[in-house]
């Protein structure tokens, strides 16, 4: 009996992950079709854009100083066992604006600004906000949701730059002020190795999906909340561990697909 | 602007109090419930209701709580479809209606919360302006002198620059009761509007309820447990217990009232046909005693 019982709760929570993430394929779904009327009220993309995009600013740039400062370090060791210490400005630069600034800065993004918005709208749902809002004929997803979903749409790629740009800075400050390497060659070679369709457009092609990815997960998770103080911090919990993950998979997806044989 | 100046005269509750509209005992029904059956999760919750709610009237649904009286109040609203029967209003079928129809149709309401709901992220002038702001195209002058109508109306002109975290209980509760009736609604819905006041503001959000129904003609349906203060406001009573009309009356007939539930519900007594305790095992076996 007990592993019938065992089967029976796989299914069961296999059944439950699918119903979900059908519930939000059209969550998201129904987020683009509101979208305009979204649009039509800017003032709020603009507002969110605020507490989503420039609130994240401090972390994004301290986190990218110290791991282009990182980058920079061990770029140099290992470059220098084969004495190419010059190649150090285009090692810092192609891991930057091909994976980790993407990857690094959107699981930031789900970290703080993801978790932010979940807690936001569970609690809006908590305190039933969400309800009056329907009960006063506006549609919740067309002004709330959707102007959160395009200030993250938007915010996302905008961060992730500003992280790989923060990081070769980090990188030059290790590597060319610190340890010496010939700082004409550390430009020189950035310049010459980091192809503009090839590394930055796939890098931002990268964040941008990852914007939308973070952004759907956090805005589901908060307005799929139980109205609880549980079932709100279960809900931020679980957009933290989902975009994470949804993050490092896709990576890997979007990676073979734009950087296979190159 | 001959639309706006139009809409401006008749906002203002002030307008409105100096022609109070008197409501007819042959009023007829704004709102119809006939037999409502609802089931969540294979449980009755709702089992044959039929009320009439008669416009210009203010009507409490009383029971006990999770007696389906919200239930009740979102079938109202249209957030929930029933099982079985329908809850018409203003002539329409609620829960017929498409997203349109259902939208047009509550903008002619307004619903006050348990705890007021107010928007967080907005002050008390701006949860008043909101649905003037999605619903019309209102001048922003008309719309500030508006939301003062409104916040003077409930005695609280002077928190309009506050947040809603700045306010007490009652005084949130007040301010969403302006932003209830900021379009002068037909159909008011309080969900426990008493709950958690103190006596004071008890009283205040009381006699608010029934003098903005009476300004503004419209038609309210309060959900309470609250007894004694809605018996003093209201015209007519609903009891509900278990998903079903247990008695109804007016006031008077309501405390006049022999039926046991009634009697106990009103004069608060803790045992009768609603028991003190919860229905469980054997106390002796619980507590593992012998013999």
């Amino acid at each position: 009996m007990p592993a019938v019982n065992a089967i029976k709760g796989i299914g069961h929570r296999t059944i439950n992950a699918v119903w979900r993430i059908g519930v939000a394929t059209r969550f998201f779904l129904l987020t683009l079709t509101h979208s305009g009327s979204g649009f039509r009220r800017f003032h709020l993309i603009i507002k969110e854009l605020f507490s989503t995009g420039v609130m994240s600013l401090i972390i994004i740039i301290v986190a990218g100083l110290f791991v282009g400062m990182v980058l920079g370090l061990q770029g140099y060791e290992t470059l220098k066992r084969y004495g190419s210490e010059s190649a150090l400005g285009s090692m810092v630069a192609l891991s930057l604006v091909r994976e980790l600034g993407p990857v690094v800065a959107a699981l930031l993004f789900a970290s703080r600004a993801g978790s932010a918005m979940t807690a936001e709208i569970g609690l809006m749902r908590a305190t039933e906000q969400i309800s009056a809002m329907e009960m006063m004929a506006v549609n919740p997803i067309a002004r709330i949701v959707a102007p959160r979903f395009w200030a993250g749409v938007i915010s996302m790629p905008l961060l992730a730059a500003l992280f790989s740009a923060v990081g070769v800075f980090g990188g030059y400050l290790v590597g060319v002020v610190q340890i010496g390497v010939d700082e004409g060659s550390f430009w020189s070679q950035m310049q010459a190795a980091v192809d503009f369709r090839e590394d930055i457009l796939n890098g931002v092609i990268k964040s941008f999906a990852f914007g939308i990815v973070v952004t759907v997960i956090a805005l589901f998770e908060g307005y799929d909340a139980p109205p609880t103080a549980e079932g709100v911090s279960g809900a931020t919990t679980r957009t933290v561990v989902t975009s994470s993950l949804a993050i490092l998979m896709l990576d890997f997806v979007l990676t073979a697909i734009m950087f296979r044989g190159t | 602007m001959a639309r706006y100046v139009e809409n401006y005269r008749c906002a203002g509750l002030e307008c409105a109090l100096l022609i109070p509209w008197i409501p007819t005992l042959s009023s007829p029904a704004l709102v119809e419930i006939r037999d409502l059956n609802f089931t969540y999760d294979k449980r009755p919750v709702l089992q044959g209701i039929n009320m009439v709610f008669p416009k210009g009237k203010l009507v409490a649904i009383m029971g006990l709580s999770g007696c389906g009286k919200t239930t009740l109040l979102r079938h109202v609203g249209g957030a929930l479809k029933p099982t079985k029967g329908y809850v018409k209003v203003d002539g329409r079928v609620m829960h017929e209606l498409d997203q349109d129809g259902l939208y047009a149709m509550r903008r002619k309401m307004g619903m006050l919360f348990q705890f007021g709901a107010l928007f967080t992220d907005m002050s008390v002038y701006d949860n008043v302006a909101f649905q003037m702001r999605e619903h019309t195209d209102l001048p922003e002058e008309i719309i500030h002198d508006m939301v003062l109508m409104k916040l003077h109306a409930v005695g609280l002109r002077g928190t309009h620059s506050l947040m809603p975290s700045e306010l007490s209980g009652g005084m949130a509760r007040r301010v969403a009761l302006a932003r209830t009736v900021a379009l002068d609604p037909m159909l008011i819905m309080y969900d426990e509007p008493f709950a958690g006041l103190d006596p004071i503001s008890l009283t205040v959000v009381g006699d608010l309820i029934r003098r903005l129904n009476d300004a503004l003609g419209a038609t309210s349906i309060i959900v309470t447990h609250d007894v004694q203060e809605s018996l003093k406001i209201v015209d007519y009573v609903y009891f509900m217990a278990n998903g079903v009309i247990e008695a109804e009356g007016t006031p008077d007939e309501i405390r006049a009232s022999d039926k046991e539930f009634v009697h106990q519900f009103v004069h608060g007594e803790m045992d009768g046909p609603v028991p003190f305790h919860y229905p469980g095992g054997d106390y002796r076996q619980d507590l593992n005693l012998k013999g």
